[in-house]
């Protein structure tokens, strides 16, 4: 429901003044599990539509290569994380005409942008942990594609659920940009009927300032949210951080629920620090 | 024999399920204990129902206790109860589809609301559907999927006798006793249960029980009940009728405070029974071919429920919840000529901050009117 603020009109514009209506689509893959790749390749039938929409030019994961195509839509997964994603990220951006960057690594800088906090280089983590450090070439920090390129629509979740991306795909195809709704995750765990598990079991569920999309996924199965989809819009972390305190949390917990998947995201980050100290 | 009043042993608890069956309402909706609450959920048989279960509420709080009684409905109110069964959380309005010539084609969806009865229904909650008919059905615009799934329910329901903390029914004078809406009321006694029909076929569903009338002693023991019901309520408005209160104080300090607090999170108009804003959009398949229109429940604390144009009327946390809490106690009277405020106290328990809405009240009335 981003209607009030269309993020990049002139991409939008680029993208429906493509040569042939049949758009091209790339799927570039840079620090990251895989998994938002698979929104894609686990959407079975769904897929075989896509196909007949759109030609699939490069998907390294599900068979064509050609990472140097010039598309229409290109999807980014992973955080930039090595200086040689840092090159390529621009490169991508040069050849596609809108860019979506999905799942949390690429939008937030992801699990790994916990690295961003600590003290301890790169490259002194790189000599604690791989046998041979030399072939290891990491930058010092983990960030979203938007913090190197313009970005023109973002897909929250670790991971990205395949009706999110397909509903992008369609409004795309028609020529608008995707509603993207940032409301809470709270009103869809409403909908879909759970019973509260902070209210009924004291849990500290980060559901009130989580951004929705997963259909209340960890309600549902009575554990509490820990914000895989990133902030939701209007987030009050201070209010949630003192209910958690009312739950009996200690600081450092507190600062984990925030520090965790996206940690880097601004809401998370500074919310967390205030507890971390 | 007259039926007004009849007695029906605890152990023939059955003996009414299976009438409402056979009367036709092939659905059982009733209160079961799940996931540390009191859902309404399919009901089979009478030992579904929350045997000696107490809840215990509080602004934020819900816990269920096992206490050592053989009552059924010695708990207050659950998460949620007829709302969702009228007011559906999600459902399709209609679908369009373009047919091969480039023709767009209007369908209504095949609803099916099989007849349903719900066991267990509260005094409050009979009130806000009397107030959500009246918005869904009452005005120039009828909404036949309201009315087709509302038409489809029997109503039996249960007169409080074990409100919780965060009840304030009696305060704004629509319970703890089950006073309009009912098909059959019921009293919760040791011994077992008094029927009382509120409709023609409530009472002859009674009839077909064929049991004894319920003795003064039993009637006068249920009275008292509900009586000392009442009064255990230590939560209040201050008034029936907070429009002048609330219009004098738009601009008072007391709601930045709120809106330090609140997480925006629109549970409370989720839970609350008289609450019916949606929104609508459109679902279309990947080929672009066909679409479903879906409505679902919206709220004041969302963004794009004050989207206009191209900004938002209600940016910050603290207009959306006076929006909330001017509209619940203050312009219901304007449009549906009463407070949209029946008491049940869902919102108090159900927030995840704890935020009270009888004692913000009281602290925006407290005082004359502290101006920004
Ligand atoms: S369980 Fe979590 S997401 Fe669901 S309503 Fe409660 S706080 Fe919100
Ligand atoms: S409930 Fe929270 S953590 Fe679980 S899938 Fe949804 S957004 Fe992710
Ligand atoms: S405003 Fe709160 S107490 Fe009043 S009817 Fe709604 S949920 Fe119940
Ligand atoms: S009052 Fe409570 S339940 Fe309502 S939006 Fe604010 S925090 Fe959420």
């Amino acid at each position: 429901m981003s209607a009030w603020s269309p993020e990049h009109p002139d991409a939008l514009d680029q993208l429906n003044q493509r040569p042939q209506p049949r758009p091209k689509v790339a799927v570039h893959k840079f620090s990251s599990c895989d998994g938002c790749q698979l929104a894609f390749i686990n959407a079975g039938e769904a897929l075989i539509t896509l196909s007949q929409l759109v030609d699939i030019v490069h998907f390294a994961e599900a068979g064509p290569l050609d990472a140097e195509a010039e598309v229409d839509i290109a999807f980014v997964e992973g955080s930039i994380s090595t200086p040689h994603e840092k090159e390529r990220i621009e490169q991508v951006r040069r050849q596609s005409r809108f860019l979506v960057s999905i799942g949390a690594c690429a939008t937030s800088g992801g699990l790994q942008a916990l690295r961003n906090f600590n003290s301890h280089s790169a490259e002194q983590w790189t000599q604690a942990v791989y046998a041979q450090p030399a072939y290891i070439d990491s930058l010092e920090t983990a960030t979203p594609v938007a913090e190197h390129v313009k970005v023109d629509l973002e897909l929250w979740g670790c991971p990205v659920n395949a009706r999110q991306v397909f509903a992008a795909i369609r409004a795309l195809l028609f020529g608008v940009m995707p509603l993207i709704d940032k409301d809470k995750l709270c009103v869809e765990c409403k909908r879909r009927g759970n019973v509260c598990v902070l209210v009924a079991k004291g849990e500290p569920c980060m559901g009130p300032v989580t951004h929705l999309g997963c259909g209340a996924l960890c309600p549902a199965f009575g554990r509490d949210c820990y914000a895989c989809f990133g902030p939701a819009e209007n987030p009050n972390t201070h209010a949630l951080a003192r209910r958690f305190v009312g739950l009996g949390l200690l600081p450092e917990e507190i600062a984990h629920r925030f520090h965790f998947i996206n940690s880097h995201t601004p809401a998370f980050r500074s919310a967390g620090l205030e507890w971390a100290e | 024999m007259d039926t007004q009043y009849a007695f029906l042993p605890r152990n023939a608890l059955d003996q009414l399920l299976d009438a409402l069956r056979k009367a036709g309402f092939d659905r059982l909706v009733g209160p079961i204990a799940r996931d540390g609450a009191i859902v309404y959920d399919t009901l089979t048989s009478a030992a579904q129902l929350p045997h000696g279960y107490r809840d215990e509420q509080a602004p934020g709080r819900y816990r269920l206790h096992q206490a050592d009684s053989g009552r059924c409905f010695s708990w207050a109110n659950g998460t949620q109860t007829l709302k969702p069964l009228t007011f559906a959380p999600q459902e399709v309005l209609w679908h369009c589809e373009r047919d091969a010539e480039g023709c767009l084609r209007f369908k209504n969806p095949t609803v099916n609301h099989s007849p349903t009865a719900v066991i267990g229904v509260r005094a409050c909650d009979l009130v806000a559907l009397r107030l959500q008919e009246r918005h869904f059905l009452g005005g120039r615009f009828h909404d036949p999927h309201y009315g087709a799934r509302r038409e489809s329910l029997f109503l039996l329901a249960v007169h409080c006798t074990h409100p919780a903390k965060t009840c304030f029914c009696a305060s704004t004078g629509d319970g703890p006793k089950a006073a309009i809406g009912f098909d059959i009321a019921l009293s919760e006694l040791d011994e077992g249960f008094i029927l009382e029909a509120g409709s023609l076929r409530g009472g002859e569903l009674i009839r077909t029980l064929a049991l004894d009338d319920a003795t003064e002693r039993q009637r006068e023991l249920a009275k008292t009940e509900i009586e000392t019901a009442a009064l255990q309520q230590s939560r209040s408005l201050p008034s029936q009728n907070l429009r002048e209160a609330l219009y004098a104080r738009l601009e008072d300090r007391h709601w930045d405070k709120i809106g330090m607090r609140c997480l925006s999170c629109g549970n409370c108009t989720a839970v609350c029974p008289t609450c019916f804003c949606h929104a609508e959009h459109s679902v279309p398949t990947l080929d672009g071919t066909q679409t479903t229109h879906q409505r679902q429940w919206d709220s004041c604390f969302t963004a794009v429920h004050s989207y206009m144009g191209h900004f938002l009327v209600r940016e910050e946390t603290r207009l959306r919840y006076r929006q909330w809490l001017s509209h619940k106690l203050a312009s219901w009277h304007d449009q549906y000529g009463r407070s949209g405020c029946v008491g049940c106290g869902r919102c108090i328990t159900w927030c995840p901050s704890g935020i009270d809405l009888t004692a913000e009240v009281a602290a925006l009335t407290r005082q004359e009117t502290s101006h920004v």
